[in-house]
C-alpha cells in the first residue's frame, strides 16, 4: 500500500469533494461537514456518473445523473438501489490529506479500480 | 444503555406501522414487546375481501410475517389478549397472565363489528367481517351450504357478498336504508351500483329491518320486521363498526366515541398513545388506513422524541374492492342550500359524474364507471383550489384541463396488458410495477418510486402510477397526502419553510436546519437546494448563496451530460446575433475542439461535450467577444423567444424582436423556482410560440396581450390569458411583477403551469390585474432582487473565482 499526499484539508470545500486524477481514471475526494473525508472511485455503480460532482450530506454523496445515493464510507449505494463503486482510504494528519492506493506494481491495482 | 420500554397493543395495520415508522427514526430507543390478539403476524385487513374472492391467498396479504419481529429484535406475544392496563405500576396484563412492565404505551386496538342484538344472533352460522378468522369461517360455510344472508349493504357488506356469490353461494343483501352505501353514494350513484350488482347475480331486500335470526343451533334463517322470512345457511352481519375502547377505559383514560387523544396522539395519560380505528381525534373517528397511517407517523415521530409533527385530522375518499367496478367518493357528496352541483351522465356508458361546490371550491364528488379523476378531483379539494377558471372543463376531467401530452393517456390502467410502458423516462412497464408492488408489500408513490423507479423522473405518469397502486391493492391509500413534507429530513412543507424563514426572519440554511428541527445535520440533495433558492428569493443581496447546496448544472454554470463533460449555451437576446458573434462561436468551438455544434429549441447555439477543467477558458474567450451566460443549465431566466415583427414581417403589428430583447435584457440572471421561458409574437399567428411559454407576450395592432402559465414540456399546456396592456412599459411592469409573484410563492421546482393551476388564475389576476399598488410593489421587489443577481457568472469564474471547482486537486502519474 502507498500513502500519497494528496493536498490539504481546505483545498475540498465544506460539503463539496475535489477530483484527484490519476492514470486508471479519477478518485473523487469528499469532505462533510464534519470535517471527516472519504475517497471513493469517481463513477456512479448506476450509469458512470461522476460522483465528485454530486451534493454531499451526511456521510452520503447523490449522483448528479440519476440521484442514486452513494455512501461515502463503503461506496455502497443506498436500498433499494444495489451497487457499490470502488472505497479507498483516506487519512488526515495535521490538515494534510493521505490516500492509500495499492502499490504501483501489484497487479490488483486496474481490477481495484474496476470498483 | 438501557432502553426505554414500549408495549403495542394490538397487533394491526395502525399499530405496527407506527412501530415501522419509529424503527426507521430511532431503530435502537425502545425495547419493544407487541400484543397481539389475533394468532398472525401483521396482515393487510383491507385485502381480506380479495381473500375471500379467492383472489389472492393469506400468505399473498402478510405485511409483517414473525421472522420481521424477531430481525427487529421485538418481542410478540400473538394471540394474547390484554385485559388490564395497570397504569400505576406501568404494565400491562393478558388473558393467560403474561405481564409487560411498559414506560410508553401505544394502544391500537382497532374496531369491533358491531353486532345487531337482536334473538338468534350468537347461533352458529352468524359471523361479522373483520379478521382471517371470520374468512375461514366463511369460506368454510360455502362449501357446505349453498345460502348466504350479508346483512348491511355498505362497503363492507358488499365485499363480503361479492367473496360469497364467488364461492358459489346464492346471496341476497339486506339493507335498512333504501340505498346502498348511503354514507358514500348520492341516490343516482347507488342506483347505478345496485342494478350493476344485480346483474351480477346480487339479490337485495332494500328498506327491511333484521327482526331475528332464526334457527335452534345454526342459523337456517331470517325474519324481518314486515313479518317476511327468508332461508339462510349463513348470516354475515356488516352493519358497522365500533371503535374498541373498553381496556383504555377501564384504566381510567378518556373515551367518548373513542379513546381521545391529541394532535400528537397522546391520550389523557401522556405516557399513553393511540392510534387507528380505536381513536377519536377532534370528534372524528376514521375507518380507512389512509388516516391511520398518517396518525402513524405523527406518533412515531413523538415516540422518537423528534416532537414537531402534528396530526391536524384527514379528509378521506372511498373506493369498492369488487373487480370491474368503478366508484369513488370523497366530502360532502350530497351539498346543502349552500352548495351548487355540476352533473355529468352518460347513460349508455354507465358513467356518472357529481362534484358538489360551495363558494367556487370543490367540497364533495361522487364518480361512478369513471373514477380515472377521482385522485385529481380530491387533489383540487384537500388544496381547496378555485376552480371558477377550470369550471367549463372541470366535469371532462383533467385531460381536457387546456392541455394534452406524454403520460396523459388515460386509457384504463387497470385494462392495459402488463407489458404496457407506464414511465416512459426509465422504462417501466405496468407488469414490473404490479409485481413490486404485490412482492415488496409497498404502499405509497414514494415506495413505488424508490423500488422501481415509476415516475420518479419527469413525474408524467405519477397519475398512472398512482392508479396502479390503487386498483393492485384496492385501498385508497395510494394518494399523496395532501401535507407533503419537503423531504425525509423534515416533517415541515414547502410552504411551512418557506413562511418560517420569511416570517421569522432565518437568514441562513444551519439557522433552518436548528429552527425548524431538521432531522439530519446538513439535509440532503432534495431539500438543500430548495432552501438555498428560498433564503435567495427572501434576503436578496443579503444571503450568501450556497454553491455546495446547487445542483452540479448551477454549480458549474454548464449543462452535466452523460459522459461528464458539459454543454456551453451563450446568451443570445431575443435569438438575434451577428456574423461576428458567430465567428467568435466559431471560433471558440475550433480552439477548443468542441465536439458538437447545435442550434437548440430556444432560438440559440449550443457547444457540447466540453471538458469541465476548459470551460473557464471558453468563457473567457466568449466573455471577450461579448457574451454572457445562457443560464441554459439554471433553475433561472432561460430564452426570451422572438419573431421578426413589424421590423420585417409583413403582418407584424409592433417590434417583438426589440421588445424581446429589452425583456430579457431586464430579467436575465433571475433565479425563480424551477425554469422560466418567454416568448414575444409580433401577431397572433403566434411564430415565437408564445402561449406555451411561462410568460407569452402576443403583440397585436393596439397594445400587447399578456399570457401566463404554458408549458412546451412534459405536459403541453397552453397559456391563460391575463390581460391586455397598451404600451411596453405596462409590460415590463406586469413582467416583473408575475415573475416576483411566482418567485415568492411557487414551491421549489414547480414551474408556471403548475403552480397557476394550484392557486388559481383568479388569485394571479387579483394579486397583478386588480391590484395596481401591489402590482408595483413586486415590480420593484423584482428590479431589486436583479440589481444583486445580474453578475455574468461566467465572466467571474473565467476570471479565477471558484477555481477549485474545475481543477483536479492533485495528479498522480504512473
Ligand atoms: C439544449 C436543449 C435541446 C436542444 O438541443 O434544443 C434542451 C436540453 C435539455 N433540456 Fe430542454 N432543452 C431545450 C429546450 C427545451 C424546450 C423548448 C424551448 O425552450 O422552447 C422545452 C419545452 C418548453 C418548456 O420548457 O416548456 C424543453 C423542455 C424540457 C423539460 C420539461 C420541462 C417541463 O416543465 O415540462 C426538461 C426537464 C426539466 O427541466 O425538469 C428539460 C431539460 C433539459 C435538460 C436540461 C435535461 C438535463 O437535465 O440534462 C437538457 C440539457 C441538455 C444540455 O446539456 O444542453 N427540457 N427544453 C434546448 C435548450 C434551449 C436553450 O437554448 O436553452
Ligand atoms: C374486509 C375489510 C375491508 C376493508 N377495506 C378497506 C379499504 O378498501 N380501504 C381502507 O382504507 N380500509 C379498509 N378497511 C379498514 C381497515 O382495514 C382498517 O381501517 C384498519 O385495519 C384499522 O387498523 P387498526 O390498526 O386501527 O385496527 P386493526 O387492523 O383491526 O388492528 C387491531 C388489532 O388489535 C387487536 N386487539 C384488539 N384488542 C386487543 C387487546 N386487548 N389485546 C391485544 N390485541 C388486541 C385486534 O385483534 C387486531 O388484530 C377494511 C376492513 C375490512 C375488515
Ligand atoms: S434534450 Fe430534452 S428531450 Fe432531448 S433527451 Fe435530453 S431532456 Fe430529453
Ligand atoms: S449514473 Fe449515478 S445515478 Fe445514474
Amino acid at each position: 500500500m502507498n500513502w500519497i499526499e494528496i493536498g490539504r484539508l481546505d483545498d475540498i470545500p465544506r460539503l463539496g469533494s475535489r477530483v484527484i486524477a490519476t492514470e486508471l481514471g479519477d478518485i473523487a475526494v469528499f469532505r462533510n461537514s464534519a470535517d471527516e473525508v472519504f475517497a471513493l472511485r469517481d463513477r456512479c455503480p448506476h450509469r458512470g456518473g461522476p460522483l465528485s460532482q454530486g451534493i454531499v450530506h451526511g456521510r452520503r454523496v447523490t449522483c448528479p445523473l440519476h440521484n442514486w445515493v452513494i455512501g461515502l464510507e463503503d461506496g455502497e449505494a443506498v436500498a433499494p438501489d444495489v451497487g457499490c463503486v470502488k472505497a479507498f482510504e483516506l487519512r488526515q494528519e495535521a490538515g494534510r490529506l493521505y490516500l492509500a492506493l495499492p502499490a504501483v506494481a501489484e497487479p490488483s491495482l486496474p481490477a481495484a479500480m474496476e470498483g | 444503555m438501557t432502553r426505554e420500554k414500549l408495549v403495542l397493543i394490538g397487533n394491526g395495520m395502525a399499530g405496527v406501522r407506527a412501530l415501522e415508522e419509529l424503527l426507521k427514526l430511532a431503530p435502537d430507543k425502545y425495547e419493544i414487546t407487541v400484543f397481539g390478539a389475533e394468532p398472525h403476524g401483521n396482515y393487510n385487513r383491507i385485502l381480506l375481501s380479495p381473500v375471500l374472492a379467492s383472489e389472492k391467498t393469506i400468505d399473498e396479504i402478510m405485511l409483517n410475517d414473525e421472522q420481521w419481529y424477531v430481525d427487529n429484535g421485538i418481542t410478540l406475544h400473538k394471540g394474547k389478549r390484554v385485559v388490564e392496563i395497570d397504569r400505576v405500576h406501568r404494565r400491562v396484563v393478558a388473558t393467560d397472565g403474561t405481564v409487560a412492565s411498559y414506560d410508553r404505551l401505544i394502544l391500537a386496538t382497532g374496531s369491533e363489528p358491531f353486532i345487531l342484538p337482536v334473538p338468534g344472533h350468537d347461533l352458529d352460522g352468524v359471523v361479522s367481517f373483520r379478521d382471517i378468522h371470520d374468512v375461514d369461517a366463511m369460506l368454510a360455510a360455502s362449501r357446505e351450504y349453498g345460502k348466504a344472508v350479508v346483512i348491511g349493504g355498505g362497503l363492507l357488506g358488499l365485499e363480503a357478498a361479492n367473496g360469497l356469490l364467488k364461492q358459489g353461494m346464492a346471496v341476497t343483501v339486506v339493507h335498512l336504508p333504501d340505498t346502498l352505501m348511503e354514507r358514500q353514494l348520492d341516490r343516482v350513484a347507488a342506483g347505478l351500483l345496485q342494478r350493476e350488482l344485480e346483474s351480477r347475480g346480487f339479490r337485495f331486500l332494500m328498506s327491511h329491518q333484521t327482526e331475528a335470526i332464526l334457527g335452534e343451533d345454526r342459523v337456517t334463517g331470517v325474519r324481518f320486521s314486515n313479518g317476511t322470512e327468508i332461508e339462510a345457511d349463513l348470516v354475515v352481519m356488516a352493519v358497522g363498526i365500533r371503535p374498541s375502547f373498553a381496556l383504555a377505559k377501564d384504566a381510567g383514560l378518556h373515551c367518548e366515541r373513542g379513546v381521545v387523544v391529541s394532535d400528537t396522539l397522546q391520550t389523557f395519560d401522556p405516557r399513553i398513545y393511540a392510534v387507528g380505528e380505536c381513536v377519536q381525534h377532534r370528534g372524528q373517528t376514521y375507518g380507512l388506513v389512509a388516516p391511520l397511517f398518517e396518525q402513524a407517523k405523527v406518533c412515531a415521530n413523538h415516540l422518537a422524541e423528534m416532537g414537531i409533527a402534528r396530526y391536524e385530522g384527514s379528509v378521506t375518499s372511498t373506493k369498492l374492492k369488487v373487480t370491474g367496478i368503478d366508484l369513488f367518493s370523497a366530502g360532502d357528496f350530497n351539498g346543502d342550500d349552500s352548495t351548487e352541483q355540476m352533473i355529468f351522465q352518460d347513460a349508455a356508458r354507465g358513467v356518472y359524474k357529481k362534484l358538489v361546490i360551495r363558494e367556487g371550491h370543490i367540497v364533495g364528488v361522487v364518480l361512478y364507471g369513471d373514477t380515472i379523476d377521482g385522485a385529481w378531483y380530491f387533489q383540487l379539494m384537500r388544496d381547496a383550489t378555485e376552480i371558477g377558471d377550470i369550471r367549463e372543463h372541470l366535469l371532462f376531467g383533467q385531460a381536457h384541463v387546456g392541455d394534452s401530452g406524454h403520460g396523459d393517456d388515460k386509457g384504463r390502467v387497470a385494462a392495459m396488458p402488463d407489458n404496457t410502458e407506464i414511465c416512459g423516462c426509465n422504462g417501466v412497464c405496468k407488469g414490473e410495477i404490479v409485481k413490486a408492488i404485490a412482492e415488496k408489500k409497498l404502499f405509497t408513490l414514494e415506495d413505488v418510486r424508490a423500488h422501481t423507479k415509476a415516475s420518479a423522473s419527469c413525474g408524467s405518469c405519477t397519475g398512472l402510477v398512482e392508479d396502479l397502486i390503487a386498483t393492485t391493492l384496492g385501498g385508497d391509500y395510494s394518494q399523496t397526502p395532501s401535507r407533503k413534507p419537503m423531504c425525509p429530513c423534515t416533517e415541515h412543507t414547502h410552504d411551512e419553510v418557506r413562511t418560517a424563514i420569511v416570517e421569522q426572519g432565518i437568514r441562513t440554511m444551519p439557522a433552518v436546519f436548528e429552527t425548524l428541527a431538521w432531522k439530519t445535520p446538513d439535509g440532503c440533495h432534495a431539500c438543500r437546494p430548495a432552501l438555498n433558492y428560498y433564503l435567495l428569493c427572501a434576503w436578496p443581496g443579503e444571503y450568501q448563496d450556497d454553491n455546495q447546496s446547487r445542483y452540479i448544472n448551477e454549480r458549474a454554470h454548464g449543462n452535466i451530460q452523460k459522459d461528464g463533460t458539459y454543454s456551453v449555451v451563450p446568451r443570445i437576446w431575443g435569438g438575434v446575433t451577428t456574423p461576428n458573434e458567430l465567428r467568435a462561436i466559431a471560433d471558440v468551438a475550433d480552439k477548443c475542439a468542441v465536439p458538437t455544434v447545435k442550434i437548440t429549441g430556444g432560438q440559440r447555439i449550443d457547444l457540447l461535450g466540453v471538458k469541465k477543467e476548459h470551460l473557464p477558458r471558453m468563457w473567457g474567450d466568449l466573455s471577450a467577444a461579448g457574451f454572457v451566460s445562457g443560464h441554459a443549465y439554471g433553475k433561472a431566466l432561460r430564452t426570451v423567444k422572438t419573431c421578426v415583427g413589424s421590423e420585417w414581417c409583413r403582418f407584424g403589428t409592433q417590434d417583438s424582436t426589440g421588445l424581446g430583447i429589452q425583456l430579457e435584457q431586464m430579467t436575465w440572471g433571475s433565479w425563480t423556482p424551477h425554469k422560466f421561458k418567454m416568448a414575444v409574437s409580433g401577431c397572433p399567428r403566434n411564430c415565437a410560440e408564445a402561449t406555451i411559454k411561462d410568460l407569452g407576450i402576443v403583440c397585436v395592432d393596439s397594445g400587447y396581450e399578456l399570457h401566463i402559465g404554458g408549458n412546451g414540456g412534459v405536459k403541453v399546456r397552453a397559456t391563460d390569458f391575463l390581460c391586455k396592456v397598451d404600451t411596453e412599459a405596462e409590460v415590463f411592469e406586469y413582467t416583473g411583477a408575475f415573475m416576483q409573484l411566482y418567485r415568492e410563492e411557487a414551491r421549489y421546482l414547480e414551474r408556471t403551469a403548475p403552480w397557476v393551476e394550484r392557486v388559481g388564475l383568479t388569485h394571479v389576476k387579483a394579486c397583478l390585474v386588480e391590484d395596481a399598488e401591489q402590482r408595483k410593489a413586486l415590480h420593484a421587489r423584482f428590479l431589486e432582487s436583479q440589481r444583486h443577481a445580474q453578475h455574468d457568472p461566467w465572466k467571474a469564474r473565467a476570471e479565477g473565482v471558484d477555481a477549485h471547482e474545475f481543477t483536479p486537486m492533485h495528479r498522480i502519474a504512473g
